[in-house]
């Protein structure tokens, strides 16, 4: 069952909301210490898909789910499983950057109290988080100040940094720069070709150039379904299906 | 014709609305200005002093202290937010983070409901039912004190606690609720560190508008506290808030004498009181608009 290059997977997933079918049927593995990009226009059932990874559609009652998710040898959906202890191996960064209201320092400590990391080791696992996460120079001198006054571009890289600090094995990003500017968007891409040295990402996009830049690996989704996957240079290059050639030329999406 | 009546009808309509609005104000001018001429025709005949720092409240007497009444009303609030306080948030925040639809559709009527019930049937309740009850507890002759206000009043004050502070919980966007989640917080956690936080105004003006709604209750205390005028010893002691004192008193009392004018200076005192709290809790509920408007 388990090999050595699949860190993260789904086989004959389907899920539904209400009476709606989002997935239908998808199976596809993520290599570790790799980016994979899920493209597909809006609707595709990539975000939802990224979501099912660390069971956030289990605060929405009217999800149901079908198929097998596994991190390595783990069943996500096992009976039983704390789905705490899931999503600190399974880190997430959303599509608008949502800092708690609360300090710079201590948007970082909460997920280290939550997790009961000791007291004397946090303010250590702050700084090497930040500074993981590019943003460290910027915001060394005014950790006490709230974390709403940063930039979008800033705010990003601080929930990126919330979630490094708990060293997840896989970091899943909805959408990361969807709401920010080209020069924020290049800094969060070039920080995500260097975190990909220590864990293993999923980033959903809906720009082309972004995965072209960032991914490895390209997944093409269309209607809940997967179209198309592989190495990115040549899915761009070369596509096989015509749907997939048509997205990646801008025809349609 | 048909126009100029037309016209005729908007203006007796604007003129009818403009005279009700000043009705409006005419009334609370009137309450205000009637509270402030007798509470200094009061001060004429008993010094300032005297009636805050007066520990006898003894109208026949010539005692005219407004500490044990003040007292007696603070007694029965603070009990009251001491109960209802911990369970009207923790009934929010089951609303509003854990109840399925179902339960919610049981739950909200019944809290609805519940604000609805007049406070003399409340009152009832207190001398048939919890004060034989404290009585058997405590082993004393009746159970009328403070303690059976206290949690009347609580149950009275529970609906509007509820009810602004679920406002204020839903009103907490979800992605602060995913963020948490995000790093593995439970529940329980992202509910007491990141929810209840981010809702602290709009929970703060929850807790507000209760006290007022407590401070100000007459029917209930005056039924369930015993009303003994003695100074208040504790909350299994009979005590007689400000409200009761006056509903007792300004049916006997002759017109015009210190004792008439006494009722009008602690009703302004109560009067204070409750307005102060309305403001505060006023304050707040704005506060936590504007903060989550921006």
């Amino acid at each position: 069952m388990s090999n050595d290059l699949v860190k993260l997977s789904a086989k004959g997933v389907n899920l539904w909301f209400g009476n709606k079918q989002v997935l239908k049927n998808i199976s596809v593995d993520f290599e570790p210490n790799k980016v994979t990009a899920l493209i597909g226009p809006s609707g595709c059932g990539k975000s939802t898909l990224l979501r099912a990874f660390n069971r956030m559609h289990d605060l929405s009652p009217d999800a149901r789910i079908e198929g097998k998710f596994m991190l390595e040898n783990q069943d996500l959906y096992e009976k039983g499983l704390s789905v705490t202890q899931l999503r600190r191996r399974i880190g997430m960064v959303f599509q608008k950057a949502n800092p708690f209201p609360k300090s710079i320092y201590e948007n970082i400590n909460y997920g280290l109290k939550i997790n009961d990391i000791p007291k004397a080791e946090r303010p250590g696992i702050i700084e090497n988080a930040l500074r993981e996460s590019y943003i460290w120079e910027e915001v060394k001198d005014e950790l006490e100040k709230p974390a709403t006054r940063l930039s979008g571009g800033q705010q990003q890289r601080l929930c990126i940094a919330r979630t490094v600090a708990l060293r997840p094995e896989v970091i899943l990003m909805d959408e990361p720069c969807s709401a920010l500017d080209p020069l924020s968007t290049l800094k969060i891409e070039e920080l995500i070709v260097k975190l990909k040295k220590d864990f293993t990402i999923v980033i959903v996009t809906h720009n082309m150039q972004q995965a072209q830049r960032v991914a490895d690996k390209t997944v093409f989704m269309y209607l809940g379904e997967i179209i198309e996957e592989g190495q990115t240079k040549d899915m761009f290059a070369n596509p096989k299906n015509e749907l997939t050639a048509n997205y990646v030329k801008g025809h349609f999406g | 014709m048909k126009l100029a009546a037309r016209e005729r009808i908007d203006g007796v309509a604007r003129t009818l609305f403009r005279t009700t609005g000043l009705i409006v104000i005419a009334i609370l001018g009137g309450i205000f200005f009637m509270l402030v001429w007798n509470s200094i025709a009061f001060f004429l005949k008993i010094k300032p002093m005297d009636f805050i720092t007066g520990t006898q409240w003894d109208p026949s007497g010539e005692h005219y202290g407004i500490l044990p009444l003040l007292v007696s009303t603070c007694l029965v609030t603070l009990g009251a937010m001491a109960i209802a306080i911990p369970l009207g948030i923790g009934t929010a925040a089951f609303l509003s983070e854990y109840a399925g639809k179902r339960w919610k559709n049981i739950l909200k009527p019944m809290i609805e409901m519940l604000a609805a019930v007049p406070s003399v049937a409340i009152g009832f309740l207190g001398i048939v039912v919890l004060g034989p009850g404290i009585a058997a507890v405590t082993g004393q002759p009746n159970g009328l004190n403070a303690l059976n206000g206290a949690i009347l009043l609580s149950v009275m004050a529970l609906p509007t606690i509820i009810t602004v502070a679920e406002d204020a919980l839903q009103g907490i966007p979800h992605t602060y609720k995913e963020a948490s989640y995000g790093v593995g917080a439970s529940k329980w956690q992202t509910l007491t560190r990141v929810t209840i936080p981010a809702a602290a105004p709009g929970i703060l003006a929850a807790v507000m508008l209760g006290v007022g709604r407590a401070i100000g209750e007459t029917m209930t205390v005056l039924m369930a506290t015993g009303n003994a005028s003695a100074f208040p010893k504790g909350f299994f002691h009979s005590v007689r808030t400000i409200t009761a004192t006056i509903a007792i008193e300004m049916g006997e009392v002759p017109y015009q004498t210190t004792h008439y004018y006494a009722l009008f200076a602690i009703a302004a005192v109560l009067f204070l009181i409750t307005l102060l709290v309305n403001l505060v809790g006023e304050h707040f509920v704005n506060k936590f608009r504007k903060y989550h408007s921006a």
